[in-house]
């Protein structure tokens, strides 16, 4: 092992409760606090990621040098005390941070595990870092890891695929149905605030337009101007019919507002243009026989729910494998971390020198079959000893004592394996 | 030549199963080198079928499209270009591996019939054969093209409206993608096919003086026309579309078979193949 260690510092949405993640949630950037925790010593790389559901700090320290009753004070100020910190905090030494820095980045840790904006959220959080010059090389090298982790997960699994709430598998069976749905329209009637998130993912996916009935007219005027739509009274409701795709309905009534037969004479004056319809009303605000309409598709809210649950359970699978390729990738972080250190890197530096020297030996004598015994031994001496004279600086540099205060063997090892080669070699491992 | 011949017919099976069995790994796997693959693999297939196909011409001395053999690896021909072609223009997720199959299925078909070269009988030996034969079995290609794409729309289809969501779901592409598909090709599929039928009546005329006939396969080849016009007729005036022109689409097909196999056989009339 390296003389330095990674530790990871951590709240997130699994340990800890809102009102206590709120203290430490750096809302005003990332600068300040990384500026704060310059000062603190000890610390050779770090790098601080805040989101809405997690906080997390990834270090570099020097060995023996225990930094974290000074991240702690960081952390949490005097609003909570060291104690009481301690049940919420968690803290991960080596190994499992590098693990639990991956699981974060694929996302099998988020509160919707396979969503995507994390990786986002770690990607501007390094960014900061490495502008404020806080992350060094093995930082550097990790982070990077994490991203091609996280982009190896998507690939290889179908994690991200899934549509685990309702209003994701509104959107995806709206795509099933109307492939490309920039030029579809959605009605909402009634303003229920699923109803509302429904239309927002849409509006996400980049629908037309957006209208909005609604019993009281003015409601259905302030929703419809959120997502720059049009408000239309109850009244009109068959007749706008003849120009959406997709209507999503959850208003209280408590009557079935939308029979078969209205639908049945709308879909001819739509030349048989498909309606998707999406009832999240209980009561059920459309008549269940509307699914039996050709060109016209019916879901209510216990069929979006198995929508979810199915996608639910295929997620969990695909989680299975993706856990499986975080635990190959932080092995193989740790066998080059391993190799970082000084007294490996002498060895393997050794091993190679003297192999070059003993392979054109071999070949040289093969050459030459008439030299006597002690002419051999003369050659091999000489081989061996331009091979220590060449090792001698690289050795020096690798042994030499830390310059001004700070240890930086990584960096030399880093230099040392590069310009040797000996990087590659472990790779291939 | 004739040991050539045979070679490129045997390869041009050989490569086009492992076309379809590329696909078939790409539809499981969903892996997009595979697909890149296959999709080489059915170009490589498409080759060497115009290959057989030119070299049978230059053995005949006539195009190679009156015996029961000829015409089905013909259509075998017609249905990978038209594939290819449209290919070309935009991509239907996962329509390869179907009409890979469908090829594949098409060409094992032409294997087992007799594959000797016949004389052409004084009737047949005209400019107008390649033109009149030739663009009816282009047309039978879209057109079985829209069957693949009709058959894929029906089973998405059932899907959704059950909402049981099987193996096919996520594979197969949007509704609105597939009920497109099937209108091009069949839009293509009934050009070429009205083509047909007119240099048809045109060689008749010429041939024994009169533009129709009634011969069998005649009778049929026009039953089949009518199919896809009520078709193409209906979508545009009240938009029959969806499982409608599905279903349309594989009745439509199976016109097409009936009378490319079926009427010779059973129907008999000038249009039988050479025995």
């Amino acid at each position: 092992m390296p003389s330095d260690k990674i530790m990871l510092l951590g709240v997130n949405h699994k340990t800890t409760p809102v009102e206590i993640r709120e203290k430490i949630a750096l809302a005003d950037g990332y600068e300040q606090p990384l500026a704060a925790m310059k000062n603190i010593t000890g610390l050779r790389e770090y790098y601080l990621l805040s989101t809405c559901n997690r906080v997390e700090l990834l270090l570099v320290t020097e060995a023996g040098n225990s930094v974290k009753d000074a991240i702690v004070d960081f952390l949490f100020g005097d609003t909570v005390t060291r104690e009481e910190s301690s049940q919420y905090l968690y803290i991960l030494h080596d190994r499992e941070a590098v693990h639990h820095l991956f699981m974060v980045a694929a996302s099998l840790d988020s509160m919707v595990v396979g969503e995507a904006q994390i990786l986002g959220q770690l990607k501007q959080a390094y960014r900061h870092a490495a502008h404020f010059g806080c992350t060094g090389p093995l930082l550097n090298k990790l982070i990077h890891k994490s991203f091609s982790v996280a982009k190896r997960v998507r690939t290889e699994t179908a994690i991200g695929s899934h549509a685990v709430s309702i209003s994701y598998a509104a959107v995806q069976l709206a795509k099933k149905i109307f492939g490309n749905l920039s030029d579809k329209k959605v009605l909402l009637i009634g303003a229920g605030e699923m109803a509302e998130l429904a239309a927002e993912h849409l509006v996400g996916q980049g629908v037309g337009s957006v209208t909005v009935a609604n019993r009281t007219l003015a409601r259905a005027v302030a929703l419809a101007q959120r997502f720059n739509g049009s408000a239309v009274s109850m009244e009109e409701l068959v007749a706008q019919l003849k120009h959406v795709d997709i209507i999503i309905s959850s208003t209280g009534a408590t009557e079935i507002i939308l029979r078969k037969d209205a639908v049945k004479s709308v879909m001819r004056a739509r030349m048989n243009r498909p309606l998707f319809f999406i009832d999240i009303a209980v009561p059920r605000d459309l008549d269940p026989g509307l699914n039996e309409l050709e060109n016209v598709y019916l879901y209510d809210i216990d069929d979006l729910s198995n929508v979810v649950q199915i996608n639910k359970s295929e997620r969990d699978k695909e989680a299975v494998k993706a856990a499986r390729i975080v635990d190959e990738e932080t092995l193989k972080f740790e066998r080059w971390f391993n190799g970082l250190a000084v007294t490996p890197t002498i060895q393997a530096l050794k091993k190679k020198m003297d192999e070059i020297g003993q392979l054109e030996l071999d070949r040289t004598l093969a050459r030459m079959p008439d030299m006597t015994d002690s002419e051999r031994e003369n050659l091999a001496r000489m081989v061996a000893a331009i091979t220590t004279k060449i090792l001698h600086d690289p050795l020096m540099f690798l042994k030499s004592e830390s310059c001004a205060g700070r240890d930086n063997s990584d960096l030399k090892v880093t230099t040392v394996r590069e310009l040797f080669g000996l990087e590659n070699k472990k790779d291939e491992q | 030549m004739e040991e050539i011949n045979y070679l490129l017919f045997q390869s041009a099976l050989g490569i086009t199963f492992t076309a379809a069995a590329a696909y078939l790994v790409f539809f499981v796997s969903q892996n997009n080198k595979i697909r890149k693959l296959a999709r080489m693999i059915l170009l490589v297939s498409g080759v060497v079928q115009t290959l057989y196909i030119g070299s049978r011409f230059v053995l005949a001395g006539h195009t190679p499209i009156t015996s029961q053999h000829e015409a089905v690896a013909f259509f075998a021909w017609a249905t990978t270009w038209a594939y290819l072609s449209f290919r070309w223009r935009y991509t239907v997720k996962n329509f390869g591996t179907f009409v890979s199959i469908l090829i594949f299925c098409q060409l094992l078909i032409a294997s087992f019939s007799q594959r000797d070269f016949s004389p052409l009988v004084p009737a047949l030996q005209s400019a107008w054969l390649p033109v009149h034969a030739g663009v009816s079995i282009i047309a039978y290609g879209f057109l079985s093209l829209a069957f693949c794409g009709g058959l894929m729309y029906l089973l998405q289809e059932r899907e959704l409206k059950s909402k049981k969501f099987g193996y096919f779901f996520a594979r197969f592409p949007s509704l609105d993608a597939l009920d497109q598909l099937n209108n091009h090709c069949l839009t293509a599929g009934f050009v070429f096919l009205t083509l047909g039928i007119v240099t048809g009546s045109i060689w008749a005329r010429q041939a024994w003086g009169t533009y129709w006939q009634w011969d069998p396969k005649e009778t049929w080849s026009l039953i089949t026309w009518f199919l896809y016009l009520v078709q193409l007729h209906q979508r545009f005036t009240v938009g029959w579309r969806g499982k409608r022109a599905a279903v349309m689409a594989i009745v439509g097909f199976a016109a097409v078979i009936f009378t490319l196999w079926g009427v010779p056989y059973l129907l008999g009339g000038v249009h039988s193949y050479a025995k």
